[in-house]
């Protein structure tokens, strides 16, 4: 898909997390409209998908195509948006987000039958362990698809990140390519001062891994660019870190660069104010 | 009382060894995860047999309960081995959401559950795992009861869809069970009919039940023995027809009073038909150093124990 395109259906999944947190006046708007351009980069350019008839279809074991694994749950709006707008399920369905008996739950999970989800994430710092499991699974399989794993840089702080960190690359798991979206915010404040990770880049290098930045992690070009390069150094023996440098609350002027957008949901007039900076490109669900 | 003679004594982590060695054979499927533990778990043939379908963890338990629920993804049947503590407790958060929630059929196994891994003491003697497990819904809870039934156990539940967690032990006890026991998930077994009381056991201490079922007999009193291999999903029916007759029951468990067998038990009873009920568990408390049948004996999980409970429950009927 050209750039301008990805562009376009990015404008529409920020609208469409917007109205969902909106909707239901809760769950995190800022880390989703951080990792949209992404998301969208990955679903509609990158990810080679299971399809039929011009239509993606779904099932759990995922053989024969890429999968991708979300660990920082909480962004769960950016990819119920993305995997809707890519057809998983009905647009429609992004109007019962958090709110009782619906399938779109707080946090993904595969509990309530979601096309697209393939293991609950939200207590953080689990899911690059699934994804060397799933990339191991592969493997075993003989299937040449590449598995990818998004993880926030505040979850970095949990402990179980550094067992798979340290894992994948003593594993050869060389299928597989992980991203920390680099934000600098958590909840309680900036990440270098709620509990400082450092230079993530060099810690996962002395861990083994192949380290790559994408300074500009909320330009689709250069996100493109990006998970092409990531891709071409796969199977050599070593796992691919990619630093996507995003802004939390990107594409809103009065969300952006700010934790405090991370977890709390517009009111009527804010929401009004950030979709008026936001093209309707695919039609509201 | 029938009569349960052995002519060796083994330890159920080999029979899990063993069973994992034939599912090497017979499951391509199958793949081992260890977190150092290899000689512990008795992986050896099956990892010598299988290089390809083993994977060592290092000391990650963590990393591991995920790994498995992810090799799910593809169409694996993970078995996450390590210590019954490690396996569980330190992990408890990984299972609940990436196994149990997730609904993955990971096979959670572990060793040196309870007190009779004896000298390493009350840091690895976990007495809370089967409340844990048995707390997650969907979560299969086995305890088989020595070697030839463990090893049937972990035959049993690669064929079964889900998520199990298979408990087993370090001490050699007596192999009493048939070798070539077809092992039924949730289907308790009829040890012994009798009449007076009920003593429902599991893990090692079907043996001690027997043992105690001897000696009552020796003084008249007719138990019926049932071993719960299956603590979750129970057999309910069982407990509700044994009870039918004999009107009083006993649990019997290495592991904590509270959210074990013995709670599982009570909840059947007070729900269908009350009856008296006594405890043999580890009375809220950590374990501590010594030999497995000191501590048995200590902390109160020997057959003396349980036929000196089976004459205070029907003292209470």
């Amino acid at each position: 898909m050209e750039i301008e395109q990805l562009e376009k259906v990015a404008s529409q999944v920020r609208r469409d997390i917007l109205r969902m947190v909106h909707g239901c006046q809760s769950g995190h708007p800022g880390g989703s409209l951080g990792c949209t351009d992404l998301l969208v980069a990955l679903y509609f350019e990158q990810m080679k998908l299971k399809e039929e008839n011009g239509s993606v279809v779904f099932d759990m074991d995922g053989k024969d195509e890429d999968l991708f694994f979300l660990s920082n749950g909480h962004i769960s709006p950016v990819w119920y948006s993305v995997l809707s707008r890519k057809g998983y399920f009905p647009v429609s369905e992004m109007a019962t987000f958090r709110k009782l008996n619906s399938r779109l739950q707080g946090h993904p999970t595969t509990h309530e039958g979601l096309d697209g989800i393939r293991i609950a994430s939200g207590s953080l710092g689990q899911g690059m362990s699934a994804a060397i499991g799933a990339a191991t699974a592969k493997k075993l399989n003989k299937d040449t698809n590449t598995v990818y794993v998004l993880m926030g840089d505040g979850e970095q702080q949990e402990g179980q990140v550094w067992e798979a960190a340290m894992a994948a690359p003593h594993l050869k798991v060389d299928n597989l390519i992980a991203v920390i979206d680099l934000n600098g915010q958590q909840i309680d404040g900036p990440t270098i001062e709620v509990m400082d990770n450092r230079d993530l880049g060099k810690k996962y290098e002395a861990f083994g891994w192949e380290v790559l930045n994408i300074e500009e992690g909320n330009d689709m070009a250069a996100i493109v660019k990006g998970l092409y390069e990531a891709k071409s150094r796969l199977g050599h023996g070593r796992p691919i870190m990619v630093l996507l440098h995003t802004g939390m609350g990107y594409g809103v002027d009065f969300m952006m660069g700010s934790h405090k957008w991370h977890g709390i949901a517009p009111n009527d007039d804010q929401l009004a104010a950030a979709l008026a900076q936001l093209e309707e490109t695919m039609g509201d669900y | 009382m029938k009569k349960y003679t052995f002519t060796e004594k083994k330890d159920t982590r080999s029979g899990f060894g063993a069973g994992m060695h034939e599912l090497g054979k017979s499951n391509p499927n199958v793949v081992a995860l260890c977190a150092d533990l290899v000689g512990s778990l008795k992986l050896g043939p099956f990892i010598q047999e299988n290089p390809d379908r083993f994977i060592q963890c290092g000391i990650s338990e963590a990393n591991m309960i995920g790994m498995s629920a992810g090799l799910t993804i593809g169409g694996k049947i993970p078995f996450a081995t390590t210590f019954a503590n490690f396996a569980t407790g330190r992990v408890y958060d990984q299972i609940r959401q990436s196994v149990a929630y997730s609904g993955k059929n990971v096979k959670i196994c572990a060793s040196h559950a309870g007190l009779t891994l004896g000298e390493d003491g009350a840091t690895h003697q976990i007495l809370e795992d089967i409340g844990m497990m048995k707390m997650l819904p969907g979560m299969t809870v086995i305890n088989p009861c020595d070697y030839n039934q463990t090893k049937a156990a972990t035959i049993a539940i690669a064929d079964y869809e889900g998520p199990v967690y298979l408990r087993f032990g370090r001490p050699v006890i007596p192999v009493f069970t048939d070798a070539d026991q077809k092992f039924e998930i949730g289907k308790a077994w009829m040890v012994n009919e009798g009449t007076d009381v009920t003593i429902v056991a599991t893990g090692h201490m079907v043996w001690e039940a027997i043992q105690a079922g001897e000696t009552l007999a020796a003084e008249g009193i007719s138990a019926e023995i049932i071993n719960i291999h299956t603590i979750k999903p129970l057999d309910e029916e069982a407990i509700l027809k044994s009870i039918a007759k004999t009107r009083c029951i006993v649990s019997a468990e290495e592991h904590n009073r509270i959210g074990g067998l013995g709670d599982s038990v009570a909840q059947v009873i007070v729900k269908n038909d009350l009856v008296p009920q006594e405890y043999i568990a580890v009375d809220d408390s950590f374990g501590e150093s010594g030999t497995p049948a000191q501590l048995l004996e200590k902390y109160g999980l020997s057959a003396a124990a349980i036929v000196a409970a089976a004459k205070k429950v029907m003292a209470r009927k």
